[in-house]
């Protein structure tokens, strides 16, 4: 009742175009019809929903967050809200999402590339710091699978802002080629369990105690077994492995990957006195192999690196492109990399940016 | 069912649309551009084009962005625009 009321008297204080449905319109069903949807059925977005979403900032709704590619159309506070609606966020998520709509919009994210590309990327949004754990985000078991609410909607709401008020839509400037599940949503909160592990966010430069999201252009999930290495280095020599055939084994372009390092795979490690330093750095190592073995023409395959490389020694990575992230159930010596885009290549030109969430 | 009203999550702008330039008849004393969009050997495909309209006596200038991750910077559009009469835009891998 008291939201109805608030409808009633504030309802006039949005400024988004108000559509009329008929008495007999199946709400949910408008909303596929006017395109506003992932494909999945969303929140149709009301007066009293759109108006509680706004309670979980401060910013005014009529504010700028910037524009919105691949159309550069501005987009409020009113309009993040309204799609964060549709993706059925609470209230609370909202200074997370903010911060990764500012995050997606710095230059060096390129997210009118990711958008565009035939590749498989969308942002993944990784979320550290004290604000995972008051909006209930998952960093245990199932993190990047289905089943939280707010690691679901998150991610959803930055794909439906892009969608919907930047015009990205699959098919027209969208043009992956098969596209990936993780376009509908890829969003975790990093396990800060353990204080002798350096999270993702300082790591990129933040205090520990700052909430922080970090954007990556990637996809996911790719599967990682090995049950059987108990040692750091071998297990890091395992990883690479692993790491070195993403995309295509001799394939050099993507140069950054997210290695979601599990709790039993990081057990390893941390006995053994292994930190995030010491981790990435064996990873990089671990995937630096002689060009005369990743020939482009070898046994007729012509993806590769070209003929003048056969005598070096050649990285699959950037030196800063592995990043490692902890999350994850207890049990299962499975880990999980997340490709990043094959736009990767020119390392200046495209970074992860992480941004600090202001409550 | 009650009457409902949906506030609209798009940027509620509409797409104005622009007649394309029509191509020329001839390209004989124009200037062609050849744009460079980032991607990995574009100017490879790009050396060849050029040395081919060389060979049949066209006049072509050479445009690059820095990666086909972002659009193109203003600056090389202005340089396009004034300086080419037609475009050729590589796509390649």
């Amino acid at each position: 009742m008291a939201e109805r009321l608030e409808a009633k008297h504030r309802g006039g204080t949005l400024r988004a175009r108000k559509i009329e449905l008929g008495e007999y319109d199946d709400p949910m069903e408008a909303c596929f019809e006017r395109g506003w949807t992932d494909g999945l059925p969303v929140t149709p977005p009301t007066d009293e929903r759109v108006l509680r979403m706004l309670s979980g900032t401060r910013l005014a709704p009529g504010e700028s967050v910037g524009c919105i590619p691949p159309y550069l159309a501005d987009c409020t506070i009113e309009k993040v809200a309204i799609n964060a609606v549709l993706a059925g966020c609470k209230p609370e998520y909202m200074p997370v999402l903010l911060a990764a709509v500012e995050a997606a919009l710095e230059p060096v994210f390129t997210l009118h590339g990711v958008t565009a590309t035939t590749y498989f990327s969308s942002p993944v949004i990784i979320v550290n710091g004290p604000v995972a754990k008051k909006i209930g985000m998952n960093s245990g078991l199932n993190a990047l699978g289905q089943g939280n609410r707010a690691n679901a909607t998150i991610g959803r709401a930055l794909n439906l802002i892009v969608r919907n008020v930047g015009g990205g839509k699959p098919g027209e400037v969208d043009r992956a080629t098969l596209g990936a599940p993780s376009k509908f949503t890829l969003c975790f909160a990093e396990d800060e369990s353990d204080p002798s592990w350096e999270p993702l966010s300082v790591s990129r430069g933040f205090a520990r105690g700052v909430s922080t999201v970090t954007l990556f252009q990637g996809h996911g999930v790719e599967a990682f077994v090995d049950q059987k290495t108990r040692t750091p280095e071998a297990l890091s020599r395992s990883f690479g492995l692993a790491l070195v055939k993403l995309g295509h084994p001799r394939l050099i372009q993507s140069a950054r990957a997210v290695l979601v390092l599990s709790p039993e795979h990081y057990r390893i490690y941390s006995e053994a006195g292994w930190g995030r330093r010491e981790i990435e750095s064996a990873l990089f190592e671990a995937t630096i192999r002689p060009g005369s073995e990743i020939l482009a023409g070898l046994d007729g395959i012509g993806e590769g690196v070209t003929a003048e490389r056969a005598s070096e020694q050649v990285p699959k990575f950037h030196e800063d492109g592995l990043m490692v992230v902890r999350a994850g159930g207890k049990a299962g010596l499975f880990s999980a990399i997340l490709p990043g885009w094959l736009a990767g290549r020119n390392r200046l030109e495209l970074q992860p940016v992480t941004k600090e969430i202001r409550e | 069912m009650t009457q409902t009203w949906l506030r609209d999550p798009t940027a509620e702008t509409s797409a104005i649309k622009r007649p394309r330039v029509k191509p020329p008849a001839s390209l004989q004393g124009l200037t062609i551009g050849l744009f460079d969009i980032g991607k990995t050997r574009s100017n490879e495909f790009l050396d060849q084009v050029e040395k081919r309209l060389g060979e049949r006596g066209f006049k072509t200038k050479r445009y690059a962005k820095p990666t086909n991750a972002k659009v193109a910077p203003v600056e090389v559009m202005q340089k396009v625009v004034s300086e080419a009469d037609a475009v050729l835009i590589a796509l390649s891998d």
